[in-house]
C-alpha cells in the first residue's frame, strides 16, 4: 500500500458573513496516497478553493481532522503552518502570481529563500533543474513580463516543484489559458505524475477528469462522487492533434 | 529566514521601483543635508567666536561704573560717575592677582589732518593697554609713562585712521594731526587686526594717554572704565573677588550696599556668546530636523502605498512559506534601506553644501563627527519608526485574501 499523503476526516469550513453562516465545506473525508493525480471538480461555489486552501494550510477548518504527511495540522500556529507550506506544499494558482520584473530563476528560487537551511548555490542549482524539468531551459533569465501565459504558468509550476513538496496543489491552473496551452500544461502535469509526484488539480472543467488518475466531485460542500480512472487519456496526444494557431 | 536573504529580497523589490525609491529618498537627503549644513554653520561660528575671544585674551576683566544693570534700564549719569583714577591707582597698588591694568576714557570726535578728516575715537589708556588687548605697535612706538603723567599730546593710530587721514601714503610718524581742536603728534601706528566676529573694525581707533583725554578732551574727573588682565586665566573669579573687595573699600560701601560698579570677565562673555550661539544652532538644527521628519513621513506614505500595491505579492510570499515576521522584516528593511541610503547621500549633500557655503559666503564652518553619526542614527531610527506601521500592516494580511487581491 502506498504512503498516505493527505487524510481528512469530516472536514467542515463555515464562514460567518454578517448574520448568516456560509457552509463552504459540510463534512468532507478522503485519503490521498502518494503518486495520485487527483482532480477535484465542481461548479463555481461548490467549495473547491476552500478545500484546497485548507489542504494547503492557508486556511484552518472549522472542525474535522487533517493529517498531512502523517502530521496533524489542526492546532498548528501561524508560523508552523507557514513552515509546512514552505517545506511540504507546492502551490499553483490560476493567475500564476509571479513577481513582476523578475527573472524566471529568481521566481523559482523564491520558496527556498524562506528556508535558511539552503545555500545560495544549492538554491540556484535546484531552481535551474526545475526550470529544465518544466521545459524552460532556454528561458531561465527571462523576466516574467517577457513571457506568454503558458510560459509563466510553467515558471509557477517550477516554483511549486523547487522545494520537493509532498503534494502539489493547483487551483484552476489552466483557467487563464487557451485550449492548446492548457493541454501542454496538462501534459506537463501528466509527466510529473508519471515521475511519481502527488498532485491535486482543482478545476470546474469536467473534461480534465479523463487525464487524472482519480476524480472527486463536490457539490454544495459535499462529495458527490469519488472515482478512480482506469483509462487515463494522454493529454500529449490531444495536444499534438490540436491545430497550431498560425497568427 | 536569515537576514541575508531578507536583504536580497528587499533590495530586489526596491530595484524594481528605482524612481519612486529615489524620490522617497530625496526627502531624507534634503533633511539630512540641511541638518548637517546647519550644524556645520553653528559649530563653525562657535569655533570662530571662541578663537576670537581667546585672541582678545580670555583672562581679560572689565570694570564699568554704575551698579549691575537690571532688565536693561538705563542709568542716570550720576550713577555712571563712580570710577576715579584713585580707584585705578588703588587696584594697581593693592591687587596681587592682576597682571596688567589700564583705565579707559573714550572721546568721540573728528580726527583731522590737512584736508582729510575722519570721525573716530580717542581711546584714553595707559601703556599696559597693549598687553591686555594683545596688540602691538607696528611703526614708531607706544607713548610712555612719562607721557601719561604729563598728559602729553601724542597718539598711536590704528590702520583705518592712517588710511583715511593719509590717503596718499604719506608717513604719518611725527605728523601733527588734530582731534577736534587739540593737536596731537603721531608717534606710532598699531599693527593691523582687521574685523572681529561681531563685525567691528578693530583698527578704527587711536590710542591716547588717558590723562590727555580726561584733562584736554573731556575735562572730566571720572573714568569710563578699567580694563585688567588676571595673572592666571583659570583664577579670574578670584581676581574679580579681589577687585570687588578693593573697590568696595575704596568707595566706602557698607555691608548692605550694592556694588556701585560692574565687573565683567571675558570668560563670562565667552560663555554668554557661546550659549547664544548654541541656542541658534539648536534652532537651526530643529528647523532642519523638521524637514527630516517630513522625509520620514514621506517614507511611511510610500511604504503604505507599496504594501497596498503589492498585496498579491505578499499573499504569494505567505503561501510559499513566508511567516508574518518575514514579511514584516522585508518591509522594515526596505524602509531602513531607503532612509539609511538617503541619510548617507544626505550627509554627502550636506558636506558639499557646507563646502559651498564656506567657499562663496566665507562663513566659518565645521562638520564634526558627532553630527554625522547623529544623522546616521536618526535616519535608521526614522526608517524603523516610519516603516513599522506599513510593515505591520503587510504582515497582518490574510494570505487567502491577499493572493486574490486585484
Ligand atoms: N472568505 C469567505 N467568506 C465568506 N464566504 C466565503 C469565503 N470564501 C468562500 N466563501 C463561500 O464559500 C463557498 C465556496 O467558495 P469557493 O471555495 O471559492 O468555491 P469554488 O472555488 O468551488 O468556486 C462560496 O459560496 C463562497 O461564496
Ligand atoms: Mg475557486
Amino acid at each position: 500500500m502506498a504512503k498516505e499523503i493527505i487524510r481528512i476526516e469530516n472536514l467542515k469550513r463555515y464562514f460567518k458573513v454578517g448574520e448568516e453562516t456560509v457552509k463552504a465545506l459540510r463534512g468532507i473525508s478522503f485519503t490521498i496516497y502518494e503518486g495520485e493525480f487527483v482532480t477535484i471538480m465542481g461548479t463555481s461555489g461548490s467549495g473547491k478553493s476552500t478545500l484546497l486552501n485548507t489542504l494547503g494550510c492557508l486556511d484552518t477548518p472549522t472542525s474535522g481532522e487533517y493529517l498531512l504527511d502523517g502530521i496533524p495540522v489542526r492546532g498548528m500556529g501561524k508560523n508552523e503552518r507557514a513552515r509546512i507550506r514552505n517545506r511540504k506544499i507546492g502551490f499553483i494558482f490560476q493567475n500564476y502570481n509571479l513577481l513582476p520584473k523578475t527573472t524566471s530563476i529568481e521566481n523559482v528560487e523564491l520558496p527556498l529563500l524562506y528556508n535558511s537551511g539552503i545555500s545560495a548555490a544549492e538554491r540556484a542549482k535546484k531552481a535551474e533543474r526545475c526550470l529544465k524539468e518544466v521545459g524552460l531551459a532556454d528561458r531561465i533569465y527571462h523576466k516574467s513580463n517577457q513571457m506568454s501565459g503558458g510560459q509563466q504558468q510553467r515558471v509557477a509550476i517550477a516554483r511549486a516543484l523547487v522545494n520537493d513538496p509532498v503534494i502539489i496543489l493547483a487551483d484552476e491552473a489552466t483557467g487563464n489559458l487557451d485550449t492548446r496551452t492548457s493541454f501542454s500544461i496538462l501534459t506537463l502535469f501528466q509527466k510529473l505524475h508519471k515521475e511519481g509526484k502527488t498532485i491535486i488539480f482543482v478545476t470546474h472543467n469536467p473534461e480534465i477528469a479523463q487525464y487524472s488518475s482519480r476524480n472527486i466531485t463536490l457539490r454544495d460542500g459535499h462529495i458527490v462522487s469519488d472515482e478512480y480512472n482506469h483509462d487515463i487519456h494522454s493529454a500529449e496526444e490531444v495536444y499534438r492533434n490540436l491545430p497550431v494557431d498560425n497568427d | 529566514m536569515n537576514i541575508k536573504n531578507l536583504l536580497k529580497i528587499a533590495l530586489k523589490a526596491l530595484n524594481n521601483n528605482k524612481m519612486r525609491c529615489f524620490l522617497t529618498m530625496l526627502g531624507v537627503i534634503i533633511g539630512v543635508g540641511a541638518v548637517i549644513a546647519m550644524l556645520a554653520i553653528g559649530q563653525g561660528s562657535k569655533n570662530s567666536i571662541k578663537a576670537q575671544i581667546s585672541e582678545m585674551g580670555s583672562n581679560m576683566i572689565m570694570i564699568f561704573p554704575g551698579a549691575e544693570k537690571h532688565g536693561g534700564v538705563r542709568q542716570s549719569s550720576d550713577d555712571m560717575q563712580t570710577l576715579k583714577p584713585a580707584d585705578y591707582e588703588a587696584l594697581l597698588r593693592e591687587s596681587g592677582t592682576i597682571a596688567n591694568i589700564t583705565p579707559t576714557v573714550n572721546g568721540q570726535g573728528q580726527w583731522i589732518y590737512g584736508n582729510n578728516n575722519y570721525p573716530s575715537q580717542a581711546q584714553g589708556v595707559n601703556t599696559q593697554y597693549l598687553d591686555i588687548r594683545q596688540r602691538k605697535v607696528a611703526q614708531g612706538e607706544m607713548f610712555t609713562e612719562e607721557d601719561v603723567k604729563n598728559a602729553a599730546k601724542v597718539c598711536v593710530l590704528g590702520q583705518t585712521l592712517v588710511d583715511n587721514l593719509f590717503p596718499a601714503g604719506t608717513d604719518p610718524l611725527g605728523k601733527v594731526i588734530r582731534f577736534g581742536k587739540i593737536p596731537m603728534t603721531v608717534i606710532g601706528v598699531l599693527e593691523e587686526k582687521g574685523y572681529n566676529t561681531m563685525g567691528q573694525d578693530q583698527d578704527d581707533l587711536a590710542l591716547v594717554p588717558y590723562t590727555t583725554v580726561m584733562k584736554r578732551v573731556l575735562a572730566t574727573d571720572y573714568l569710563q572704565g578699567i580694563q585688567a588682565s588676571a595673572i592666571d586665566e583659570n583664577q579670574t573669579d578670584r581676581t574679580i573677588e579681589e577687585i570687588t573687595g578693593i573697590l568696595r573699600s575704596q568707595h566706602k560701601l557698607k555691608e548692605t550696599d550694592e556694588n556701585n560698579f560692574t565687573i565683567r570677565s571675558m570668560q563670562e562673555l565667552a560663555e554668554m556668546i557661546s550659549s547664544t550661539s548654541s541656542m541658534m544652532t539648536v534652532l537651526l538644527a530643529a528647523v532642519a530636523g523638521i524637514s527630516l521628519l517630513v522625509g520620514g513621513i514621506g517614507i511611511m506614505n510610500i511604504m503604505i502605498v507599496s504594501v497596498t500595491e503589492r498585496t498579491r505579492e505578499i499573499g504569494l510570499r505567505m503561501s510559499i512559506g513566508a511567516t508574518g515576521r518575514d514579511i514584516m522584516m522585508q518591509f522594515l528593511i526596505e524602509a531602513v534601506i531607503i532612509s539609511v541610503t538617503g541619510g548617507v547621500l544626505g550627509i554627502l549633500t550636506g558636506a558639499v553644501a557646507t563646502w559651498m557655503i564656506s567657499l562663496f559666503a566665507h562663513w566659518p564652518v565645521q562638520i564634526d563627527a558627532g553630527s554625522v553619526i547623529l544623522s546616521f542614527v536618526v535616519c535608521t531610527a526614522i526608517g524603523i519608526i516610519f516603516g513599522f506601521y506599513p510593515a505591520a500592516k503587510a504582515s497582518n494580511l490574510d494570505p487567502i485574501e491577499a493572493i486574490r487581491y486585484e
